[in-house]
């Protein structure tokens, strides 16, 4: 199984009060529990079941994801940028891992 | 999921009954309640109302394992009046749940875009709650040409 690979795109400055717009694609094979192996057993459900971006520690955006979300989730929405700080996003697994990713962004 | 005799039995009557003979291997799709009992459940007594959502995903989609959908909702997105949840809702998948978005008023803009599987072809719906309660329901049409369950 591939490795679980977040990949965020965001701008590394912005102007105090802009929206701007962060893309995030994590590598994932988003497992629906509906499918069947060979033999015919269900193949265990296993996907990314939330996603949080924060800043500065207050919640963004958040999103619950179920099995209907394809490989790979994509997520793309804005945050608007008051200040200066750190982006920290999160994606949970369903079997309790948990991946993380910093970026920083500078008001100009 | 696992079909049981009984479901297999019902599945069959409702096929019969519209004429779809040797529709290939028996599936579990959600049943129209199911997706109207989660919309009730996200409106949660609320009377729901057309408009402020634009919903966008293609009318023709190629291939159901990725259909991509984007969502955005008129608002100003203030600490007093912005949106705060977005419900996607498929009702031809074995379960009708997609997505659900929360945005904040650090959002900025209440707008999103994911890719999503669909079975077959089918409605897909947004639902949007704003802060002060009211709750908005656009609906599309996605027509798919080869579904997105795998097998």
């Amino acid at each position: 199984m591939a490795k679980v690979k977040p990949r965020v795109r965001i701008p590394k400055t912005a102007s105090a009060g802009e929206v701007i717009t962060i893309k995030t694609l994590i590598s994932h094979p988003m497992e629906s529990g509906q499918r069947k192996d060979k033999e015919g057993n269900v193949i265990p459900r296993r996907i990314i079941n939330k996603f949080t971006c924060e800043f500065n520690g207050q919640v963004v955006f958040a999103c619950d994801l179920e099995p209907a979300i394809s490989a790979n989730p994509y997520l793309e929405f804005s945050m608007m940028v008051p200040e200066s700080g750190t982006v920290t996003m999160t994606w949970v697994d369903d079997d309790g891992s948990v991946y993380t990713q910093e970026k920083k962004i500078t008001v100009e | 999921m696992k079909l049981t005799r009984r479901d297999a039995l019902a599945l069959s009557a409702g096929a019969a009954a519209f004429a779809v003979a040797g529709a290939g291997l028996p599936q579990a799709f959600a049943a129209e309640s199911e997706f109207d009992a989660e919309v009730a459940k996200f409106a949660g007594g609320a009377d729901i109302q057309e408009g402020a959502i634009t919903l966008d995903a293609p009318e023709i989609a190629e291939n159901g394992n990725t259909v991509p959908i984007s969502v955005s909702i008129d608002s100003p997105m203030t600490v007093e009046n912005h949106v705060k949840d977005v419900m996607i809702l498929a009702d031809g998948n074995p379960r009708p749940g997609v997505a659900t978005f929360h945005f904040s008023p650090l959002s900025g803009d209440a707008a999103a875009t994911t890719r999503m599987r669909l079975a077959k072809t089918q409605n897909v719906a947004a639902l949007a709650r704003m802060s002060d309660g009211t709750v908005y329901m656009a609906k599309k049409e996605v027509k798919v040409t080869i579904g997105g369950c795998g097998g």
